[in-house]
């Protein structure tokens, strides 16, 4: 049969006309490319800087002071914190509330004069090497020059090259700068987040689709037991998920597991929950099954972009930061990381506890409020 | 609730979408053991009527009483006691037919239920068929299906929405015998169709369009009620004939059947003055008692004039 204008039209024609009207479709060819840019082009950047340090000096000096402000005009480091003990400044390494720890040590310019090369030591949280790669080289770079200003007169002397004290860099947690160690543990959390909310937004549009919501509704069924019914199973399908890639990290990445599995898993039951109720709320809100994927996809998209799973969360504007924290994803990666690679206990996971657990009471919320015990 | 001898007593039901009224004021009463016909054209609000009454839909307004029960308050016991099968099927096609059966007799919390299931499957003849499912069968049997599990938690009301839709005549002779052997053994059935035979094997009729009650109660009512005259008309050349009929004043309704014409109307002198040009030689005229279905036409284009 030869090919026919009209007939080629007509097709063209009608998926024109069904396009305008699956509003959300079209939401997500003009969304999407606009989320990508924003996300891309504003957000992301795998150079971060003003990174949260924490001082703990124990030497009130012009030169301890003078690097503190170096360190400061490098535009790597913010000072947030200054501490009195170094276990204060550890605690807050373990908890990611700062990146960096700078410690000068007791008598830090007398051995400077004497030109005994005291040491400067500069602890990292390397979780993520690449969220600490480029403020570690920029350090490295500025130490030599650093108290330039301040050797002046008879102190030109100590100007010499190398630096007029040591450099000590510990890049806790992750000290070989091993990727996997980072992305392994993540994947968990945005495997999780993937298969929960597009499996759950699937589980009640899939009965309104084929008809048989109409019939559950029909039986004296509450929807309490529908809703708690067709999550359990998945909480199962989400523990497999997180035992084959623990599996996986163990054996074949050797990630560090320091802390304590269970922790891990009493924190896992809160993150799938939370995000099946994400795909349970979805499902209550999309009027089939290809607007509750769409909908996943809206959701995912961003998590796995603002969590700091891809890119390193302290790189983003404090915008983009702030709808991260939003985020379960966000919180869970930093209980995942900060148990396996840190070793972190109930103490220091609890900030990342609450927001998780709020989200999910929001979200069930929304959920059961949005699910409609009648076809009305 | 006093049940008064009606399984379903109801009064005033409304239901609007928007500011469309889809079942308009209401009312039906259904005795025990009846089998209640309910007819109407597509869209009229048969199906939210059935779904009012199992709790499915929220009336706007009505009262009254479904088994006993306040069927605006008590829909969750009303439930317990209703079968309801859909008009699209709507059990779970990759289940197989135990499966599905096993399922609905939890959600009833029906005792000993593996011999529920088993009794179940048996009676339908779907005993071998078990393991199947009920994705591949075939129209007639996934009607069977939908019919035994809306009957696992012995209700004692049945709502049936156009239940032979797409189902061969043998098979819907079947299940009408079943019906009416389970209506014989005490349950209620209100059943909605558009077939006419089917129509005239219930007990009782209600006529809904544009969601307004026309008419009610036996078949023989029904015709009698309606005051429809039909002429049937033989000869030669019956599409011009009914080409100079349609118009003429008293003439509603000019139906070919086969070689023969139907002709109604309500106005009998009317339709017999328009007429009488016409009852000459190549045309015999006889007058025959009108069918159900000119009934409910007419029923229908009157509805029409008076609510649209």
């Amino acid at each position: 049969m030869r090919f026919n204008w009209q007939r080629f039209w007509a097709i063209v024609a009608k998926e024109f006309i069904q396009m305008r009207r699956d509003r959300l479709t079209f939401g997500m060819m003009v969304g999407i490319p606009m989320l990508q840019l924003i996300l891309f082009g504003y957000a992301i950047n795998s150079d971060p800087k003003h990174l949260p340090t924490a001082v703990h000096s124990a030497d009130n000096s012009i030169f301890s002071r003078t690097l503190v402000w170096a360190l400061r005009n490098s535009s790597y480091f913010d000072i947030t914190r200054e501490v009195q003990t170094e276990a204060e400044g550890q605690q807050l390494l373990a908890r990611g509330q700062v990146q960096f720890l700078v410690e000068i040590p007791v008598d830090f310019s007398r051995n400077l004069l004497r030109g005994d090369k005291p040491d400067l030591l500069l602890e990292a949280d390397a979780t993520d090497p690449t969220a600490v790669g480029f403020a570690i080289s920029a350090v490295n770079s500025l130490a030599a020059t650093a108290l330039n200003r301040d050797l002046t007169g008879p102190l030109m002397k100590l100007r010499a090259s190398p630096a007029p004290f040591n450099l000590v860099i510990h890049q806790h947690y992750n000290p070989e700068n091993i990727t996997q160690y980072n992305i392994v543990p993540g994947l968990m959390g945005v495997m999780l987040t993937m298969t929960m909310i597009i499996i759950t937004g699937l589980a009640i549009t899939r009965e309104r689709e084929r008809g048989t919501m109409e019939n559950l509704l029909s039986t004296p069924v509450h929807p309490g037991e529908v809703i708690i019914g067709k999550i359990v199973p998945y909480i199962a399908v989400g523990y497999i998920q997180v035992f084959l890639i623990l599996l996986a990290a163990k054996f074949l990445f050797d990630v560090p597991m320091i802390g304590s599995l269970t922790l891990l898993l009493i924190m896992t039951f809160l993150f799938i929950v939370a995000n099946l109720a994400v795909g349970i709320t979805f499902s209550t809100i999309a009027r089939n099954q290809l607007q509750a994927v769409q909908m996943a996809f809206f959701f995912f998209l961003p998590s796995l972009l603002l969590s700091g799973y891809m890119f390193p969360f302290r790189g983003m504007p404090v915008w983009a930061q702030d709808i991260g924290e939003c985020l379960p994803l966000t919180h869970y990666l930093r209980v995942v990381r900060g148990i396996l690679l840190k070793g972190n206990g109930a103490a220091q996971i609890a900030p990342d506890l609450w927001p998780i657990a709020l989200f999910l009471i929001i979200m069930l919320a929304i959920g059961i409020k949005r699910y409609r015990q009648t076809l009305d | 609730m006093n049940s008064n001898g009606f399984a379903i007593d109801v009064r005033d039901v409304t239901k609007k979408f928007g500011s469309r009224t889809v079942v308009n004021h209401i009312a039906m009463q259904v005795r025990h053991g009846e089998i209640y016909g309910f007819l109407g054209p597509n869209g009229s609000g048969k199906t939210t009527f059935l779904r009012m009454l199992c709790g499915l839909l929220r009336p706007d307004a009505g009262s009254g009483q479904c088994l006993g029960l306040d069927f605006r308050t008590q829909s969750g016991e009303i439930k317990k006691r209703v079968g309801y099968m859909t008009q699209r099927f709507s059990f779970y096609e990759d289940l197989s037919l135990e499966e599905n059966l096993d399922f609905i007799a939890r959600i009833y919390s029906v005792p000993d239920r593996k011999s529920a299931v088993d009794k179940s499957l048996e009676r339908l003849g779907m005993t071998e068929r078990r393991k199947q499912l009920a994705g591949q069968l075939s129209g007639g049997w996934k009607q069977r299906l939908a019919l035994s599990a809306c009957l696992i938690h012995e209700p004692q009301l049945l709502l049936l929405d156009e239940p032979t839709a797409g189902v061969d005549p043998k098979a819907r002779r079947d299940f009408w015998d079943e019906i009416h052997r389970l209506a014989a053994a005490g349950l209620t059935v209100l059943i909605t169709t558009h077939y006419m035979d089917e129509a005239e094997r219930c007990h009782r009729l209600a006529y809904i369009a544009y969601g307004n009650l026309l008419a009610g109660g036996t078949v023989p009512d029904v015709l009698k009620n309606a005051k429809l005259t039909t002429w049937e008309v033989t000869g030669n050349d019956l599409p011009a004939l009914a080409e100079k009929l349609r118009g003429k004043p008293g003439i509603e309704q000019i139906v070919a059947f086969g070689s023969t014409l139907h002709v109604s109307g309500r106005d009998e002198t009317a339709l017999r003055e328009s007429a009488t040009p016409f009852m000459t030689g190549a045309w015999r005229w006889q007058p025959i008692p009108s069918g159900l279905e000119d009934v409910f036409i007419s029923l229908m284009e009157t509805a029409k004039d008076n609510f649209s």
